[in-house]
């Protein structure tokens, strides 16, 4: 065979190269053919039909965007609306002289800047039928006077729509974040279909991660138009689907009193409801104006945001990861006793600095000197740093990175919002993957690992979430802000958030001892008790377990850290952590807090911790259970519950329903006697 | 080795200017077609003249590239080809990986213009089929129906994911001609495509939805009637408006009232049959016919197989063409982009066009010369 291929038959090749090439000709003569049976079917047999259709062709169809779906509070209060508005808008095609329309329109309504730009941007990415928005919420003078000046104009209508606004202002943007005009970039992304005639799509926050629940199905109405183009009626009316409404499990009370007990210092804080994973306060200092967004920021309030030292479009509650110092330290003793590698009751003593065996570094405690003998609750009460080198050494870093994953450190907590960074988990795979140069791993790192020092960082919703899943007696559920959506005119239905996996805690015990170690925190009587100069339990009907952390954000270079303790000084070295939650027993609510510039965790962070719970406490009904007296100090009580519930009340627009009846609050108290 | 690069080149363009060896019918036939497209598009386009005289330019580039084609012999062509090929598909990779576009991924930045590999593929793919070919007995066996197979799967399959429908036919199609004009016996030709049928619902599978929805509106324009199925119901309603003598030169309404959507592009074709009817279908198919009549004359003029096969695989791959866009704008087929050739507005399509009728003109000149 071989040989015969090499002489190729070139003559009957031709030969057969010419049948072939006669074959094709004939299917392709073939295929045109039935080509012109098709025409002549349409042109020639139907003629008549499509002639008249032709004739009668003033019907047009025009998309009608859905009405985006409304946000709402757990209890109601109105989040995002969507309120009326109109707009300039261009057809192209139907403009002979750009410049010279858009200089002449400019003398009837005002144009700035901003809009041109916009709308030049649009104009070189869409068709020339395709009408571009010019010019967005007009006010009642700009409608009437180019209603006046009409006429000048050919293809420049005012369309009304609908547009987005919070009346809560900065209260949610981190939340419910904001939408803003589409552009070309995102319709390379969208299906045509579904948003035509659509102008605003979610940029951040729930309106970008529930954006397909919140933009629904737009509908056509057939329009009956002159030969100008202009609707003279309407014929047939497909009506849109509007979007889902969200009803947040944040209550709007809680919100505005953790935003206000950060008096504008930047942090964040999360409160999370561990029996369901339902966030009930996410907040972000400072703040911003979703409304600036909705219709075009200005470049000067663009630039102001942006160039602000504070950064406040940055959600810190999912962005912002920071050492989280001791407020591991719960997780860490837990730890310890779940890998039975200590007792409640075993013993370490503080000296106040550590060596590692055969090491010469030092590792300092917080007390020059030490505070002595500690087990794990007076270690956890008077954060003894002391007994978390000790024991992180003798749990080994493998053991520790695998119990804090489980927690859920060093991944986002899937949250269903968009954005959320990873923070650090310390663990050989990580240093091995981000410090090519020393890959190794270190005894001295595992030390300081213990502290949450070193490699870690940690965001306030992933501390958040990893305290409710302690809280809630190891269940891991993900936190969610959407508790349950709507149709429009169709009662609610919640949103399944079934938890994540069996519970964490292998022996309740364990987890009793460092609860009970986080109450001494709050109400602990030792002199070098965290807590002991806060006084963060008084008047608070229930027991509050909680543990500080000040993570320092510079090592220590000099002595001026000890020598210069004052308050300014180190608030711009710390970071401030505060965890808590309540009812210690049968916890409801845990919150984590950090202070971006705060002295100390307890003194700084606890307080704005405290006035969340507080909140919280006032939407419960504020009822005492008769099975917990007040430790002490009744009369501060009274006016500290009667502000938070007076503060919320005023900023609501509208009265609000209470969530839970005072039926239920007695018969939760009921539980927790049991 | 006396001349240097600058007076060989000198030489070479004056040789295209003094005597340029193109094929007097085809260029006639071109010329035409290209001023029956100038005035169907000046029409669609309202009189659009910036509209007109940027395609005109385009078909004078083209008729540039012709002639620098015609002086190129086809044995240099063939050298070249694999390397064109492989060229071409690095191209169509790099693009996979980082090219930007709007809504498919299909052009390349190179700075000061943007350029479509998948353009270079329509002109690389019948090169390399009959490249491989060429050396090869003829009619074709098995095992050279599968490494063909396999030359044509790889391109089309990295142009159909960008996703780009139309022209991944395109460059199938002029691979497959230039497989069953190298003689591939009909019984192995319908063995594979009752495999092709067998594969339907595979490929039903691997498609996106949009292409999906797009085949279901054609078979019901009815059920989309904002999107497709409105491309659909108004272009049969301009054709079939039209009656036998159209309604005349720049007196179609469909367009003209903005009834029809992309009327100076992929429907064009809609506008043409509105205004000048069945007679000027019926004209402008007959001087389709022709052009391709006169390729497929030229290649069987041809003496060595890779001419012969690349000369009536570049005329065959025209009819694709004609036949899926006048199909689509008469609701006979589904909604791809495929253009009307010299008639639908549109840049890169029509130069590579030209490019490959350069190619022709090339081997129309060198019949003679036997490999």
């Amino acid at each position: 065979m071989k040989h015969l291929r090499r002489f190729k038959d070139t003559r009957g090749e031709g030969e057969m190269f010419r049948r072939r090439a006669l074959a094709g000709f004939a299917l392709i003569l073939l295929g045109l053919c039935a080509l012109v049976g098709r025409y002549v079917f349409l042109q020639v047999l139907h003629h008549d039909e499509f002639a008249l259709r032709s004739v009668n062709n003033s019907v047009k169809p025009r998309a009608i965007p859905p009405a985006r779906g409304l946000i709402y509070d757990r209890n109601g209060v109105l989040l995002a609306d969507n309120v009326p508005a109109f707009r300039l808008e261009v057809r192209p095609d139907q403009v002979q002289n750009m410049n010279e329309m858009l200089f002449q329109l400019g003398r009837v309504v005002p144009l700035d800047q901003d809009d041109l730009d916009a709308f030049r941007k649009q104009l070189k990415q869409s068709h020339r039928f395709d009408s571009v928005p010019l010019k967005m919420r007009l006010t009642e003078d700009d409608i009437a006077r180019f209603a006046v000046n009409r006429w000048r104009f050919p293809g420049v209508d005012v369309v009304p729509y609908l547009t987005r606004y919070y009346p809560l202002g900065p209260l949610f943007a981190h939340v419910v974040g904001y939408v803003s005009r589409i552009d070309a970039d995102d319709m390379a992304n969208l299906d045509p279909d579904r948003y035509k005639g659509t102008t605003h799509i979610g940029r951040s926050g729930l309106e970008r991660s529930y954006e397909d629940m919140l933009h629904g199905t737009p509908g056509y109405e057939l329009d009956e138009v002159n030969a100008d183009g202009r609707i003279q009626q309407v014929l047939e009316t497909h009506p849109p689907i509007p979007g889902k409404n969200l009803y947040l499990s944040i209550d709007a009370r809680i919100q505005k009193a953790a935003e206000e007990a950060f008096e504008g210092r930047p942090g964040a804080a999360v409160a999370i409801d561990p029996r369901n994973g339902q966030v009930l306060a996410m907040v972000s200092v400072p703040e911003f104006d979703p409304n600036l967004f909705v219709n075009g920021i200005s470049q000067a309030d663009y630039k102001a945001l942006i160039t602000s030292p504070d950064k406040p479009l940055i959600n810190r509650a999912l962005k912002g990861a920071y050492p989280p110092g001791s407020t591991v330290k719960p997780f860490m003793g837990l730890a310890g006793l779940e890998y039975g590698v200590r007792t409640p009751q075993d013993t370490v003593l503080s000296t106040g600095v550590f060596y590692i065996p055969g090491q010469s570094r030092g590792y300092r405690d917080d007390q020059r000197g030490g505070v002595g003998t500690v087990n794990l609750y007076r270690a956890i009460e008077d954060s003894v740093n002391t007994y978390f080198y000790k024991l992180a050494l003798d749990l080994g870093i493998d053991r520790i990175s695998a119990f804090m994953g489980s927690y859920g450190f060093g991944r986002p907590s899937g949250v269903d919002l968009p954005g959320e960074v990873s923070g650090i988990l310390p663990s050989r795979e990580w240093k091995a993957k981000h410090s090519p140069k020393q890959p190794s791993w270190y005894p001295g790192e595992t030390v300081i690992a213990g502290i949450g020092q070193g490699y870690w960082s940690v965001t306030a919703i992933q501390l958040a979430h990893a305290l409710a899943t302690f809280a809630g007696r190891g269940v891991p559920y993900a936190p969610r802000v959407v508790m349950a959506t709507a149709d429009v005119g169709k009662r609610s239905v919640p949103l399944a958030n079934p938890p994540a996996g069996p519970s964490l805690i292998k022996d309740m015990k364990d987890w009793q001892a460092v609860n009970d170690g986080m109450q001494l925190v709050i109400y602990g009587t030792d002199p070098f008790s965290t807590g002991s100069g806060v006084k963060l339990g008084d008047g608070f009907p229930y027991r509050i377990a909680g543990k500080s952390g000040t993570a320092e954000r510079f090592s220590r270079t000099s002595d001026a850290y000890n020598e210069n303790r004052n308050t300014a000084y180190l608030a711009a070295r710390h970071r401030a952590w505060f965890e808590a939650f309540t009812p210690a027993e049968d916890p409801r609510i845990a919150v984590a807090v950090v202070l971006e510039a705060g002295a100390w965790g307890a003194k700084d962070a606890g307080p704005i911790a405290r006035k969340i719970l507080d909140a919280w406490l006032a939407t419960q009904g504020g009822a005492v259970p008769p099975n917990h007296p007040l430790p002490e100090s009744e009369a501060d009580a009274a006016p500290a519950s009667a502000t938070t519930t007076a503060t919320p009340a005023d900023v609501m627009p509208e009265d609000t329903p209470q969530s839970d009846p005072p039926a239920s609050d007695s018969s939760s108290a009921g539980d927790d006697s049991q | 080795m006396i001349d240097t690069w600058r007076t060989r080149l000198y030489r070479f363009f004056r040789r295209v200017w003094t005597r340029p060896r193109i094929d007097l019918p085809l260029a006639f036939a071109l010329v035409v077609l290209c001023g029956v497209g100038l005035a169907t598009l000046y029409s669609a386009g309202e009189g659009n003249i910036a509209l007109v005289g940027g395609q005109a330019a385009r078909f004078m580039l083209g008729g540039v590239f012709i002639l620098l084609m015609s002086r190129i012999p086809p044995s240099a062509l063939r050298n070249w080809t694999p390397w064109l090929y492989v060229g071409s598909t690095v191209l169509l990779v790099v693009v996979a990986v980082l090219g930007e576009g709007r809504g498919a991924d299909r052009w390349l930045n190179l700075g000061i213009m943007r350029f479509q590999p998948s353009e270079l593929m329509k002109l690389t793919m019948p090169m390399m089929v009959a490249w491989y070919l060429h050396p090869r007995q003829l009619p074709p066996r098995w095992k050279d129906i599968v490494v063909v197979g396999a030359l044509i799967a790889i391109p089309a399959g990295l142009i159909a994911k960008q996703p780009d429908l139309g022209t991944a036919l395109l460059v199938t199609a002029a691979g497959a001609f230039a497989l069953f004009l190298s003689g591939m016996a009909w019984w192995r030709i319908g063995m594979l495509l009752a495999a092709a049928g067998g594969m339907v619902p595979i490929a039903w599978h691997f498609m996106h939805q949009y292409q999906r929805d797009r085949i279901l509106t054609m078979l019901n324009p009815e059920s989309d009637p904002l999107g497709n199925g409105w491309h659909i119901i108004q272009s049969q309603i301009a054709v079939g408006s039209g009656g036998v003598f159209g309604k005349g030169f720049e007196q179609g309404t469909q367009s003209r009232l903005d009834f029809l959507p992309e009327h100076t592009t992929d429907f064009i074709f809609a506008v043409f049959s509105e205004e000048f009817g069945l007679i000027g279908v019926c004209a402008i198919l007959v001087l389709y016919a022709f052009i391709i009549g006169r390729c497929l004359w030229i290649a069987m003029e041809a003496r060595d197989t890779y001419s012969r096969l690349l000369a009536g695989a570049i005329g065959m791959s025209f009819f694709v063409y004609v036949f899926v866009n006048g199909g689509m704008v008469a609701g006979l087929l589904p909604v791809v982009g495929v253009p009307m050739p010299m008639v639908s507005y549109g840049g890169t399509s029509a130069v590579s066009l030209l490019v490959g009728f350069g190619v022709l003109m090339s081997i129309h000149a060198n019949r003679k010369v036997h490999d």
